[in-house]
């Protein structure tokens, strides 16, 4: 084996020299975020298995129609996908991120010349990778157990497409914000999962949206799973269905309103709360 | 700024609310130097380094870390500053040659992963997850990752705590090659015996204040100390003497009891001794 001494000439065939751009090493980063997930074995039965368990669960106790022809279940998948999203990426950033924090990992990324958002580019590498496989894994359970009908136009799995990813960005970038409101390691999970519990009885996700009381339906639509779950809707429930809806119609247009508006808050929060280190480091 | 210094500090001060952590420190670290700055705990040890490393900031004073601010450094600083900290960052579902591999690709000029886990005594466990290392074996991980992108200037904060006798001397040994490569060292540390064994210069930390900058066996005009000659008279009563020229005291003795003195012994302060007066015992 060659010992190289600092090379004059830079880059060369140095077995160690190796400039990486800025797009391998986010993909090396985001390869390292997946490895981790999912070697991490709590992560992935809480992320993958959580909406499955609940749609067997749901499934069994509601058998039923919720007028208009559409199944029960029909109706509660598009929750559960909508669900596994904000999961994949609210959930598991805004618990993981903390306990990154309260290790130093972060701190020790910070210490390297790694870009900054080679960082925040591989957990949205992870958290799109997971979420597809999430999805996918999701959808193969209720179209084989629950008969579930998949979307039959091109249009409606572009609505899938841009609804999930809109709705994944502004979950993702709230994830990352709310993780610098945990001040331990411990405290991510208590400050993320009632967030995310109390949303998804909110906004339609276990009830028939339009079953809920009117105030309670007016703050969910204040937050955007309701709009995910919304957006959804449009593309596994028939198009009759939208004249159940508040708004008397899908309201495509403001699904994609409100989310966007979620992205920019979530943006704007993250570069401006984020934290590397914990308070204690100063 | 003076090339031949790898730090220069002048002035620097840092408070957290009330409380002062660092007042007023100035520093010299030359290129190639091992510097040790030892102080107790709360003194302003790691207050100081992570200044100089860039993750604090300070409150007043100049601070030029390779020719760069560290709070807002140039472009490749990061790239020639290796750092280890005191707390361990841990990956703990990755293996250590994944964790080293994957460091390796943020640097321009990185060394090879596998012989720098080598080099750290890791190979053994190159392929284990990173949570089944042994406190000592995860610092060696840390040690790796803050020389894998073969740093001009490396910090250590308390590198060796939790490290068995033996793993501590491979350590020493491991610094030794860096330092005689070029590479300038600042370490904190408790162990007295780990600066004087590797320092170039030691710096004594207290109170946020450095009290004094000197070669380990200059420290506290260690060199120029009384010896205390100690021995027994022949009822058995311990007696001891200060003196400048205890050789001439020992054969006076020696005269003074017809050959062996007994229980003799010819001390002078130890670093310890020095560092312990030094800081307020």
């Amino acid at each position: 084996m060659t010992t190289t001494t600092k090379p004059a000439a830079p880059v060369a065939a140095a077995p160690g020299a190796r400039r990486l751009g800025s797009g391998a090493l986010a993909l090396r980063q985001g390869r390292l975020e997946i490895t981790q997930f999912l070697r991490s074995r709590e992560s992935v039965v809480f992320t993958m298995g959580f909406p499955i368990i609940m749609i067997l669960i749901f499934a069994s106790i509601f058998d039923g129609t919720i007028g208009g022809g559409v199944k029960f279940t029909q109706y509660f998948i598009t929750g559960m996908i909508a669900t596994g999203l904000m999961t994949v990426s609210f959930q598991n950033l805004g618990i993981w991120i903390p306990i990154e924090r309260d290790r130093g990992v972060l701190k020790r990324y910070r210490g390297t010349p790694m870009p900054k958002w080679v960082w925040f580019a591989g957990k949205v590498i992870m958290v799109v990778a997971i979420g597809i496989a999430e999805t996918a894994l999701l959808l193969a359970f209720a179209v084989l157990l629950f008969d579930l009908d998949l979307p039959a136009t091109v249009g409606k799995w572009v609505t899938f497409g841009w609804v999930s990813v809109l709705g994944v960005t502004a979950c993702t970038l709230c994830g990352i914000a709310i993780s610098s409101l945990a001040r331990t390691a411990r405290s991510g999970s208590a400050v993320v999962t009632p967030v995310a519990l109390v949303l998804q009885f909110i906004s339609g996700v276990f009830f028939v949206f339009t079953d809920l009381p009117a105030w309670m339906q007016q703050i969910a639509a204040l937050f955007p799973l309701k709009w995910m779950c919304q957006g959804l809707r449009a593309v596994f429930l028939p198009e009759s269905f939208g004249a159940r809806e508040p708004g008397g119609s899908f309201e495509l247009g403001r699904v994609a309103l409100v989310l966007a508006l979620w992205c920019v808050v979530g943006l704007v929060l993250c570069l401006t709360t984020f934290r590397w280190t914990t308070k204690r480091d100063g | 700024m003076d090339d031949q210094l790898a730090i220069s500090v002048r002035g620097l001060r840092k408070a957290y609310g009330d409380n002062l952590a660092v007042a007023g420190v100035d520093l010299d670290v030359h290129r190639g130097e091992v510097f040790a700055l030892l102080g107790p705990n709360g003194a302003g040890k790691t207050t100081t380094v992570e200044i100089l490393e860039g993750y604090r900031r300070r409150d007043a004073g100049e601070v030029s870390v390779l020719g760069s601010d560290p709070g807002s450094p140039a472009a490749d600083w990061r790239s020639r500053v290796g750092i280890v900290l005191q707390g361990t960052g841990e990956f703990d579902e990755l293996t250590v040659g994944e964790v080293v591999r994957h460091f390796s690709g943020f640097y321009p000029d990185a060394d090879d992963p596998d012989k720098v886990v080598e080099r750290v005594g890791l190979s053994a466990k190159a392929k284990a997850r990173t949570h089944t290392l042994s406190g000592g074996q995860k610092r060696r991980l840390d040690v790796a990752l803050g020389i894998i992108g073969r740093p001009e200037l490396l910090f250590l904060d308390e590198p060796t705590t939790g490290f068995d006798p033996e793993a501590r001397r491979e350590f020493w040994e491991l610094i030794r090659d860096l330092a005689a490569a070029g590479t300038t060292i600042v370490l904190t540390t408790h162990y007295l015996d780990e600066a004087e064994s590797l320092a170039d210069r030691v710096g004594v930390i207290a109170g946020g204040r450095l009290v004094e900058v000197a070669p380990p066996n200059r420290l506290g005009n260690r060199q120029d100390a009384l010896a205390t000659v100690s021995w027994r008279t022949p009822e058995g009563v311990a007696e001891s003497a200060e003196s400048a020229t205890p050789t001439a005291l020992v054969a006076e003795l020696a005269a003074r009891f017809g050959g062996e003195v007994p229980g003799l012994t010819v001390t002078r302060p130890t670093l310890e001794d020095v560092y312990l007066k030094m800081i307020g015992h």
